[in-house]
């Protein structure tokens, strides 16, 4: 299964866009933690910008990013989210579990898993199909799979966004993900002039080797599911070959095989 | 597309556990809703509660998985012959080529809410014995199905709202294209929770009786749960009377987050991507499962979306007066319907409406009727836009 990525995206700490990252993921240039500033959606309508949430916010930045340069309207979407919006969600919960307590109509639409997805839509004015999915911890291999099948499937661009936020307490103890991150790429089924890499998938139905815990920049990694994508997004700020194994369910991975264009 | 088989196929809802239940149900007339009896359920709305979901027990190596959505998921497993005919797949491509692709829109959430009334009074922590993994994320679901199967494909928990059953037809349909699977479990799971009771009632959305979709004086939803499985396979090696995915579309609204385009203009696209991915055109089809929830703003786009396409011609009926709307699980429930449709050549009208919304345009049946049913065109929309419709049918020689 092979396609190419073309436009990427990155948002994390230390990590202000795929622009001003590019060399701090391809080791050139020293990484330093700091909170990411995630800024609030210029696509979306005032009022509806203020009210946005970090996950939303992840979401539609990475996206927005990677599809600059394109018709972003034209392109199919895949939003992968292991928590969703996981504020929200928490915010409902306490709610519920308040005898007081009220839900806002808002906040229910917000708590649905294509939130962002919805807001992607209505932000660039898109009529695509979507679809949002979760994988727990390996949301983000679960993702660039099912994203890649599309492409060949149906051949035709994509954009695949991959996006965490931290819970609030307390699913925060029982969920470990503690820094916000997101991701994004178009996929194409042929090379192009924005081609940066090939892409060979394929899904292997035996465990991954564990890989030792990283260090610095790739310990982000283990901190949030969607950051497990910085093997990858390395490889390619390199611009390097090489052969990536991403794990799945426990018992498979994804093999990633990068070729640069 | 190239047609799937759906081999296989159960059902569980409001009406009962298996296919029998529910066809002799639809023939009947016979609704599934009740006044609601769920715990911390708003107050006089009716609900579609499956009967004995809470007696049944996962098997005991996988017992971590157990919430509200996974026992429903097991009933359905253990319904219609389900488990053996996906052992049957197994055996016959192998464990790793066979995939699971199922939706839910809340998956164990109803786990997490009652894990919240058990929180320490001191600190507000969760109860040490809370499995967030294996109840209330969202690949709970498939990883529990995944698991119960002893498959080894890749798994994927689609959630688009109310269209995520619906949706897991495309995204499985695409595995098979791709050729990451020869075969997939696919379709959805939701359950009562009172996130959703609540939420929706927050919008003012729910009805004080029985929903009564197309009616004129429909006044919202009822809530309902149900799982429910197909298994596809690509049709070349089908038995001629095998019910076939022939087409499956998709669009987004971009319009607003939980309102529908006024003008169905994303339902229509969603319809017109299914009828082109079958090869079929709106006169090949002989009858329309809507989404038809029953609220105001649902029923009249979709009239204006399907009457749009198919004019008067083609009979249409939403099935969620018997059922409720079961969201995330709408669309797979709603698939196990159209093939019962064509199977027996019923179109099932509206439950309990007596007269059709008079500005409505298309041909909305209240009554049963008998017709020869080649191909059915069934409608999932759902908040943040999401639209998605199915072709289900015969063969098209």
């Amino acid at each position: 299964m092979k396609c190419w990525v073309g436009g990427l995206a990155v948002l994390g700490p230390g990590l202000p866009g795929w622009t001003g990252s590019e060399p701090i993921l391809a080791g050139a240039q020293p990484w330093m933690p700091a909170e990411p500033a995630v800024p609030a959606p210029a696509m979306l309508p005032p009022t509806e910008r203020r009210r946005t949430s970090l996950a939303v916010r992840l979401a539609l930045a990475a996206a927005a990013e990677a599809a600059a340069g394109e018709d972003a309207a034209a392109l199919d979407t895949v939003f992968a989210s292991s928590n969703g919006d996981g504020a929200v969600v928490g915010a409902i919960l306490e709610a519920l579990s308040d005898p007081e307590g009220t839900i806002s109509p808002t906040q229910f639409h917000n708590s649905v898993h294509n939130a962002a997805a919805g807001y992607w839509g209505i932000g660039v004015g898109s009529t695509r199909p979507s679809v949002s999915i979760g994988g727990h911890d390996d949301t983000f291999a679960a993702g660039l799979l099912q994203s890649a099948a599309a492409v060949v499937a149906r051949r035709r661009g994509l954009l695949f966004c991959a996006y965490d936020a931290p819970l609030p307490p307390p699913l925060a103890a029982a969920r470990h993900t503690t820094i916000p991150f997101a991701t994004a790429m178009v996929l194409r089924p042929e090379p192009g002039p924005a081609a940066r890499a090939a892409l060979t998938l394929r899904y292997v139905a035996e465990p991954a080797e564990a890989s030792p815990p990283g260090e610095g920049l790739d310990a982000l990694a283990a901190e949030n599911p969607a950051a497990r994508a910085l093997p990858l997004l390395r490889i390619l700020a390199r611009r390097e070959a090489a052969l990536l194994r991403l794990p799945l369910l426990g018992d498979a991975h994804l093999e990633v095989a990068v070729e640069p264009c | 597309m190239h047609p799937l088989s759906i081999t296989a196929s159960s059902v569980v809802c409001a009406l009962g556990a298996g296919r029998a239940a529910l066809r002799a149900a639809l023939h009947d007339r016979r609704g599934g809703l009740r006044p609601s009896g769920f715990p911390g359920a708003p107050e006089g709305i009716w609900l579609g509660c499956v009967p004995e979901v809470e007696a049944v027990t996962l098997p005991p190596a996988l017992a971590g998985f157990t919430c509200r959505n996974n026992r429903l998921a097991e009933m359905a497993l253990t319904t219609d012959g389900f488990l053996a005919a996906a052992e049957a797949a197994r055996e016959r491509y192998g464990a790793d080529r066979v995939a699971v692709v199922l939706g839910t829109s809340t998956a164990g959430v109803e786990e997490t809410e009652q894990a919240y009334r058990r929180r320490d009074p001191a600190s507000g922590a969760l109860p040490a014995d809370f499995d967030f993994a294996r109840t209330h994320d969202l690949q709970a679901l498939p990883r529990y199905v995944r698991a119960r199967l002893g498959l080894r494909g890749p798994a994927l928990a689609v959630s688009t709202a109310c269209t995520s059953g619906a949706r897991t037809f495309l995204e499985a349909a695409t595995l098979i294209e791709a050729g990451l699977a020869d075969a997939v479990v696919a379709g959805g799971g939701d359950t009562l929770c009172r996130m959703t009771l609540h939420g929706f009632a927050s919008l003012e959305l729910l009805s004080r009786g029985p929903c009564r979709p197309c009616a004129a004086d429909r006044d919202g939803i009822s809530i309902g749960e149900a799982a429910g499985l197909v298994l596809l396979e690509r049709a070349e090696r089908a038995a001629p009377d095998t019910p076939l995915l022939l087409g499956v579309g998709a669009s987004s609204d971009g319009h607003h987050m939980s309102s529908p385009h006024p003008e169905g203009l994303g339902a229509v696209a969603a319809m017109r991507d299914a009828l082109a991915s079958a090869g079929l055109q709106a006169e090949d089809i002989d009858y329309v499962n809507l989404h038809g929830t029953g609220t105001r703003a649902n029923d009249a786009m979709e009239d204006r979306a399907v009457s749009h396409l198919f004019g008067d011609r083609v009979p249409c009926s939403s099935t969620k007066g018997w059922t409720g709307h079961t969201l995330g699980a709408s669309g797979a429930l709603e698939a196990v319907i159209a093939m019962i449709c064509v199977e027996d050549g019923l179109i099932p009208g509206c439950l309990g409406v007596e007269q059709v919304d008079p500005t409505f345009r298309s041909d909305v049946a209240i009554a049963n009727r008998a017709a020869p049913l080649r191909r059915v065109l069934s409608n999932s929309f759902g908040f943040g836009g999401s639209n998605c419709s199915l072709v289900i049918g015969r063969a098209l020689s």
